[in-house]
């Protein structure tokens, strides 16, 4: 009952950072995508892992972000803070019609809207070459310092304090969420939903709230990668960026806000390392990974840890 | 007297069938009325009307003065109509205190809150604590509900109920499935319920339906076959005929 | 006008290997609730199969087409009886990922074994060219295709209809719970349905080859569209991703001609309309 205070361990993320910032200069750009692939794996968590909303198309959000703030950066002002607000709120726009539509539904019809309506702004995105790029991608997406002051430079030293101040204050904003009646009710949600239509709780409008938040989040996630690395492609909307996510969410462990955290971190960094060498065997790797996951380690990373951790009892 | 639920030529057919036959039904304020009836004769459906899991083919359904025939659940559970299932439906998972805590929390008005407002969650929670207090179950409020015998997840199924503060409580056999040992807890618990709810209560225990029941309607086959104070229902023949025609077929 | 009959008869070719691919699904779906992402391997093996007994080993396209049915139809026995039928009572996020990683798995296998392009299909010669049927000239394999499909799709539905099998598939799919009390081995029926879908997927693969591209990004890129067609269609339903898919098939080749510029926009758009005008699917149960 005492989660909301905050632990000392839960500031362990944050020195990490800062300390990788010292000790790891030439891999911060590498330090940046995996704080943006964090937060886009947070924005997850909060309709997978807390609503138990099974999704594929987490990406339909995080491309509209990245869009958004690349369109406005061409064609409104490179100004970035202003970038991030325009990708959130494209995301959550997004993030509302769709949940209105996509929440009517469950289980592999879900599925399948959220997968289709990603398809649908894939394929906007590509025809609308004009507006877009279209399969070439969105070029000449030039930032300006932040607050006037920080300049994006080429060691990736901005963005990388830009992407953990974003992460940050997201995450700040997110845990007290969670901790809130609102994510207690989540969980409710998704641990039995008719036991909370019958305690009064109008469950279709709170899980549209938090896909919505968790849209705009993901919208975040997406505009900072398109600041940060001045392009927006089309992968950005594609399948296998929403099937990456999920993967990593589950891998770190899903509803436990940290296991998007160890997920995407060890997610990017394996990838980092061993995708160059073979990237088709790194797919078989990962499938394979998820198959193990699902027999052996449902919980993830965290999931492991705990029952190696905890005492023995009764689960 | 306004009853504080009722219920006019209500109907429910599922195909051909007809589940709930023009059911008319009055609950007094502060009653305690019992619901009973053979196997199939379909109270639970009835109740599930009442609370709004299902929707009715004809007929009204009158909260207070309020028609809430077409409200959907959540919103009846916020004009004082709550309910237990007959089958546990709980959050599993999760402490005891939480479970009554999100329905705590619901009732104040609080379910979407997200900045954590401490004063009142400590309220919520004090009030909720209470309740298991009164129910004997606080020394468990936080283990997991999984890990209670049935008997006593059976009482937070009540708690969670008790926890909306409602005017009118449906009770779908309280003490169904709970090993005999365990069940006077129940009906002490369902005894010390306070006067100002309405209770509607559907049970096979006929020990606790004559204890407690102060008003008895009896159902048949979706239609009520009669109803009235007990001791004219224990002596009704067409009652005993029901009955006994079902213990014959034991 | 020409254009139109070219639009129906290409779509009607195009929907009848959807609905080949799809309808195995469908009754996984509805029989067992279990979410089965990994569907679209199947199709895919029954081409790579169709095609490599084909082209290397110079056999004939009926023969190679059988072997592709029962190979796939085995595999998925295997499969599913190692290590799907762990996976009944789990979430739905587990199957979801279970089978995800599934595909991942198949998908750098066939790439790493036949690499990433898509495999070349050579046309038996009787089956080449055109047929001339006076108002004008159709593709003959095209043709071969629609009949060949209809005629399966018929033969199940009267399989469905009126066989033993078809009846306790029915029952089951209906309320398993049920027909278990009625004595019906669910689990034997399950197995024997997967692996009959798994087949059908795979004849659908190999006859639609020159439709549906075989190549390793097969089983990902498709999938939308066999979930489509089964979700519009009604989950367990035989005859509702007939109708789902021709929705499908002469709708997207009908886009494809009319606004290529606007490529599948608009038939997701239709698709997703559908399933808000009726959530359940166009012949689902509520």
């Amino acid at each position: 009952m005492r989660a909301h205070r905050l632990r000392p361990i839960e500031l362990l993320p944050w020195l990490a950072a800062v300390a990788a910032y010292f000790a790891f200069g030439s891999y911060l750009p590498l330090g940046s995508q995996i704080m943006i692939m964090i937060l886009f794996a947070l924005s997850l968590d909060l309709v997978l892992g807390y609503a138990g909303i099974v999704t594929l198309g987490q990406a339909a959000f995080f491309g509209v972000g990245a869009y958004a703030a690349g369109i406005y950066a061409v064609h409104v002002s490179g100004e970035p803070l202003s970038g991030l607000v325009i990708g959130a709120a494209a995301a959550a726009v997004t993030g509302l019609v769709s949940g209105a539509i996509v929440l009517r539904t469950s289980g592999l019809t879900l599925l399948m809207l959220t997968l289709a309506i990603t398809s649908l702004l894939e394929a906007a995105a590509n025809d609308a070459t004009s507006i877009t790029g279209g399969n070439d991608g969105l070029q000449g997406v030039a930032i300006d310092p932040i607050l006037g002051r920080f300049d994006f430079d080429l060691y990736g030293r901005t963005a990388y304090l830009y992407c953990l101040a974003v992460l940050f204050l997201s995450w700040l904003f997110l845990r007290r969420l969670v901790h809130a009646p609102f994510g207690r009710s989540l969980v409710g949600i998704r641990e039995n939903v008719v036991r909370m239509h019958a305690i009064g709780a109008p469950v279709r409008r709170r899980l549209l709230t938090a896909y919505t938040i968790s849209a705009a989040f993901a919208g975040i996630a997406g505009a900072l990668l398109t600041q940060t690395t001045q392009f927006v492609g089309l992968t950005v909307l594609s399948f296998e960026r929403s099937g990456e996510v999920v993967i990593m969410l589950v891998l770190g462990g899903t509803g436990r806000l940290y296991g998007a955290f160890i997920g995407a971190a060890v997610y990017m960094i394996a990838q980092d390392q061993l995708a160059e060498a073979d990237p088709i065997f790194w797919d078989f790797w990962i499938g394979l990974l998820l198959v193990l996951i699902v027999l052996f380690a449902r919980g993830g990373i965290l999931g492991l840890a705990d029952r190696l951790t905890l005492p023995p009892r009764r689960r | 007297m306004t009853a504080v639920l009722e219920t006019v030529r209500l109907c429910k057919r599922f195909g051909g069938v007809a589940v709930a036959n023009d059911i008319n039904f009055r609950l007094e304020a502060g009653a305690r009325h019992a619901l009973i009836g053979p196997n199939g004769a379909g109270k639970t459906t009835f109740v599930n009307l009442l609370s709004g899991r299902l929707a009715p083919s004809a007929g009204r359904i009158l909260l207070g003065n309020a028609d809430i025939t077409r409200l959907p659940q959540a919103q009846r559970v916020k004009r004082g109509l709550g309910r237990t299932f007959q089958i546990n439906t709980l959050f599993k998972g999760l402490p005891v205190l939480e479970n009554v805590c999100l329905a705590a929390a619901e009732h104040a008005g609080f379910g979407a809150r997200m900045l954590r407002a401490a004063g009142a969650q400590r309220d919520t929670m004090e009030h909720a604590f209470g309740l298991l207090d009164r129910l004997g179950i606080a020394d468990v409020a936080a283990l997991p509900v999984k890990e209670l015998p049935y008997g006593k997840q059976r009482l937070v199924e009540i708690a969670i109920a008790l926890a909306l503060q409602p005017s009118v409580l449906l009770l779908d056999e309280p003490a169904a499935g709970v090993p005999s040992a365990e069940s006077s807890v129940i009906l002490d618990v369902i005894g010390q319920l306070p006067e100002s709810v309405a209770v509607l209560i559907i049970e096979h225990d006929m020990e606790l339906v004559f204890r407690f029941a102060r008003r008895i309607t009896v159902l048949v086959q979706g239609g009520v076959l009669v109803e009235g104070a007990p001791a004219e229902i224990a002596a009704d023949p067409r009652v005993r005929e029901v009955y006994l025609g079902e213990r014959q077929h034991d | 006008m020409d254009a139109v009959v070219s639009i129906l008869f290409l779509g009607l070719a195009y929907a009848m290997v959807l609905y080949l691919i799809s309808v195995g699904l469908s009754v996984t779906m509805g029989l067992m609730g279990f979410v089965n992402l990994a569907h679209g391997v199947f199709a895919m093996i029954g081409g790579y199969i169709t095609v490599t007994l084909m082209n290397r080993y110079g056999i004939s396209f009926g023969v190679a087409l059988l072997a592709a049915c029962v190979g796939a139809a085995l595999l998925s026995v295997i499969l599913e009886r190692t290590l799907y039928a762990r996976l009944y009572g789990a979430g739905e996020l587990e199957q979801v990922l279970f089978t995800i990683g599934l595909v991942f798995m198949a998908v750098a296998v066939v790439h790493k074994l036949w690499g990433p392009l898509p495999q070349p299909i050579r046309v038996p010669a009787i089956l080449d060219g055109q047929i001339n049927l006076g108002f004008r000239s159709f593709p003959t394999y095209r043709s071969f295709l629609i009949l060949v499909s209809l005629a399966l799709t018929l033969a199940l539905w009267l399989g469905v209809e009126r066989t033993n099998f078809g009846a306790r598939l029915r029952a089951a799919v209906d309320n398993r719970r049920m027909a278990e009390s009625l004595g019906i081995n669910t689990g034997q029926l399950f197995t024997l349905s997967f692996a009959l879908g798994s087949g059908l997927a795979a004849l659908g693969g190999g006859l639609g080859a020159d439709i549906l591209a075989i190549y390793p990004g097969y089983a990902m890129e498709y999938l939308v569209y066999f979930l489509m067609v089964v979700a519009v269609g009604g989950l367990g339903s035989i005859r509702g991703p007939f109708v789902a898919a021709l929705l499908l098939g002469i709708g997207d080749t009908a886009c494809k001609y009319l606004v290529p510029q606007l490529g599948a926009f608009f038939i997701y758009l239709a698709m997703i309309g559908l399933l808000l005008w009726r959530p359940a699917g166009l012949f689902g149960r509520v």
